[in-house]
């Protein structure tokens, strides 16, 4: 009998630490301050960023620098959806995804005539085309942008408590969700096409995978989550300009930053690679444009020394997964772990 | 009438800067199929370089060219063999990254050295001196220099492809790499002389914004775009259809500045766009990506 196993020992126990992170994660409005809540929301941001970037760039081998083009979009929808259509924040967020994912359907035909490394520039000129024709909409504050009414704001929950709660919550939910749709994406049979195009993508279109319809999809459903974090970014800034909504240096250099040192190509990089971003940010932001030039230098030391970063090292060392995506062929009736 | 011919021979002017930008970016994606993300903040560092020529020795900013072209151009060769050489593989992600990080340290770097504040350099006399054309139509004498200099360096690059051994080099790696490297040819020494030329290219550029308009550390970013949709527009590989890119830009975006001021960059966009959709390989492409 044969079987395909996902599990192992170690993905078991990043598992079970992964529910026990978790569950404290959901409390944290009962342990943690303010300024804590409102560093942890922004972290679950980034590891959602991150991870949807990863499954871009690092699984299906689209190299975008321009993600920020449907983070802004996100943002911006939120507003003009709360603003200009009155619709409550929380759903406009969720609406934001399917129009964002819309969006990308034209773009992606348009960006994928570019090869490589002309595609990354392509997606780039995409966001610049979205940042300027965002700064004509006079409604949503023109260039200079605008903040989110108050009487928007209020409505969303009776106390300024239990709204910073209530994006909290938001914020750590989406990201969970945005984490177990890769994680599930990646254990289908489409996941095992993805992995085949990460290790050689010659090979895996050799093997029957339609390898462009794949990249489409994945670049459609990565525009869909990156514009529900977006939206979900904004509401907790709850003020939104051109300049921060399109920034290429928030939403995607950081971004890629942290992909690359966690370790590009795996799950768990993005999220190991947020706290190792956070972690410098919290002990070398003092040091201003210092520690920008500082984290493009660790980036390019990463890819030429260590490119699989943090996370690969660790996995090639140890042999470890923090979730279950390897496929193993179980031959033998299950006895052990170990029988594979 | 008047009007519409003025703004556009100002863009077509215009693009001969953006033919320059497109220029390097297009020598070594030919040579060696690197995109360089740094490119753009390589324009604005030969500008700073400029700027502390013309403060420093007191020349005059035409005149620093014979010591910015030089003084990029070894930037061009040591980075190559310092840095980019170990990038350049079957894999696209490494030199991507390595240069996007490269654009972040230049960036950072800049603004720690030189502050945010936007400088310009002073030509003096030539900035306004014009000549008329015709009743109602004149040209800056400076736009027309800045011209005259982009399609010498277009017709150089193209001679030196095309008729010195360097340039068989050059097509030579473009063509097979490792065939060139079994003919003898040192193909680290090959992409190294190839970066040299394009940061020899993105001096003369850089001069020419700086006089041409203010610059500061972040404009880096929207240069390498302009280069890159010219390159785009006129076709990968082709030195001649960076030109034409250049000013199918230039000209998009002076049509856009006169219809309404915030129009000026998306014009631009929209004609490169517009030419991906209906001519996706470019007017003149050479080589496939």
């Amino acid at each position: 009998m044969i079987r395909v196993e996902h599990a192992t020992r170690s993905s078991r126990v990043g598992v079970a630490a992964i529910a026990v992170a978790l569950v404290s994660l959901a409390l944290a409005p009962y342990w943690g301050d303010r300024q804590t809540l409102r560093l942890l929301a922004e972290l679950f941001t980034y590891v959602a960023l991150a991870s949807l970037w990863n499954l871009l760039a690092g699984y299906a081998g689209l190299v975008s620098v321009g993600q920020q083009a449907f983070v802004g979009l996100g943002g911006y929808l939120l507003f003009a959806l709360a603003m200009l259509a009155g619709v409550h924040p929380i759903p406009a967020i969720f609406i934001a995804g399917p129009i964002g994912a819309l969006v990308a359907v034209p773009v992606a035909a348009l960006i994928f005539r570019l090869r490589g490394a002309y595609f990354a520039i392509g997606t780039w000129v995409v966001a610049e085309v979205f940042r300027l024709l965002a700064s004509q909409v006079s409604a949503l504050g023109g260039g200079s942008g605008i903040s989110l009414p108050a009487a928007v704001v209020i409505a969303m929950a009776p106390s300024r408590q239990l709204r910073e709660f209530e994006t909290y919550w938001l914020a750590l939910g989406l990201t969970v969700i945005v984490l177990a749709a890769i994680v599930a994406l990646l254990r289908s049979r489409h996941g095992l096409a993805l992995t085949a195009i990460r290790d050689n993508e010659l090979a895996a279109e050799s093997n029957g995978i339609d390898v462009t319809r794949l990249k489409y999809i994945v670049y459609v459903l990565t525009a869909f989550g990156t514009s529900v974090i977006g939206a979900l970014i904004f509401l907790q800034k709850l003020r939104i300009s051109p300049d921060t909504a399109f920034s290429v240096n928030d939403w995607t250099a950081f971004v890629i930053f942290i992909t690359v040192i966690g370790g590009i190509g795996r799950i768990e990089g993005p999220i190991i690679g947020t706290i190792i971003f956070f972690v410098m940010r919290q002990t070398l932001a003092d040091l201003g444009s210092l520690y920008l030039l500082m984290m493009g230098a660790v980036a390019i030391v990463v890819m030429l020394w260590a490119p699989k970063g943090l996370w690969g090292f660790v996995a090639d060392r140890f042999g470890w997964q923090a979730l279950p995506l390897q496929r193993r062929l179980v031959l033998a009736p299950k006895d052990d772990a170990r029988a594979a | 009438m008047t009007l519409w011919l003025n703004v556009i021979l100002q863009g077509v002017l215009i693009g001969g800067l953006y033919a320059m930008f497109a220029a390097g970016l297009s020598l070594i994606f030919g040579v060696m199929r690197l995109v360089n993300i740094a490119h753009g903040d390589l324009i604005v560092l030969a500008a700073y370089v400029a700027l502390m020529v013309t403060q420093g020795v007191g020349l005059d900013p035409l005149t620093s060219l014979v010591l910015v072209v030089p003084v990029m151009a070894i930037v061009g060769y040591a980075l190559q063999r310092g840095l980019l050489n170990r990038t350049l593989g079957d894999d696209l992600l490494p030199p991507l990254l390595v240069t996007f990080g490269l654009s972040i340290i230049i960036q950072n770097g800049l603004l720690e050295l030189f502050t945010a504040d936007s400088r310009k350099l002073q030509a003096g006399a030539i900035e306004v001196a014009s000549l008329q054309l015709s009743k109602g139509i004149w040209i800056g004498a400076l736009p027309l220099i800045q011209f005259a200099v982009a399609v010498a360096v277009i017709a150089a690059l193209q001679a030196l492809f095309y008729k010195t051994a360097l340039g068989r080099a050059f097509r030579a790696t473009s063509d097979d790499q490792s065939v060139a490297q079994l003919m003898g040819l040192d193909t680290r020494h090959v992409f190294a002389m190839a970066m040299a030329l394009s940061l020899a290219v993105v001096a003369i550029a850089g001069v020419f914004l700086a006089v041409r308009a203010n610059f500061d550390p972040s404009i880096g970013p929207a240069r390498l775009i302009f280069g890159f949709e010219a390159v785009i527009i006129g076709g990968l590989g082709s030195m001649w259809g960076t030109l034409v890119g250049g000013v199918i830009l230039g000209v998009s975006q002076a049509i856009g500045a006169q219809l309404d001021p915030g129009w000026q960059l998306l014009a631009g966009h929209i004609a490169f766009l517009v030419i991906l959709a209906v001519r996706p390989q470019g007017l003149f492409p050479k080589v496939s990506g």
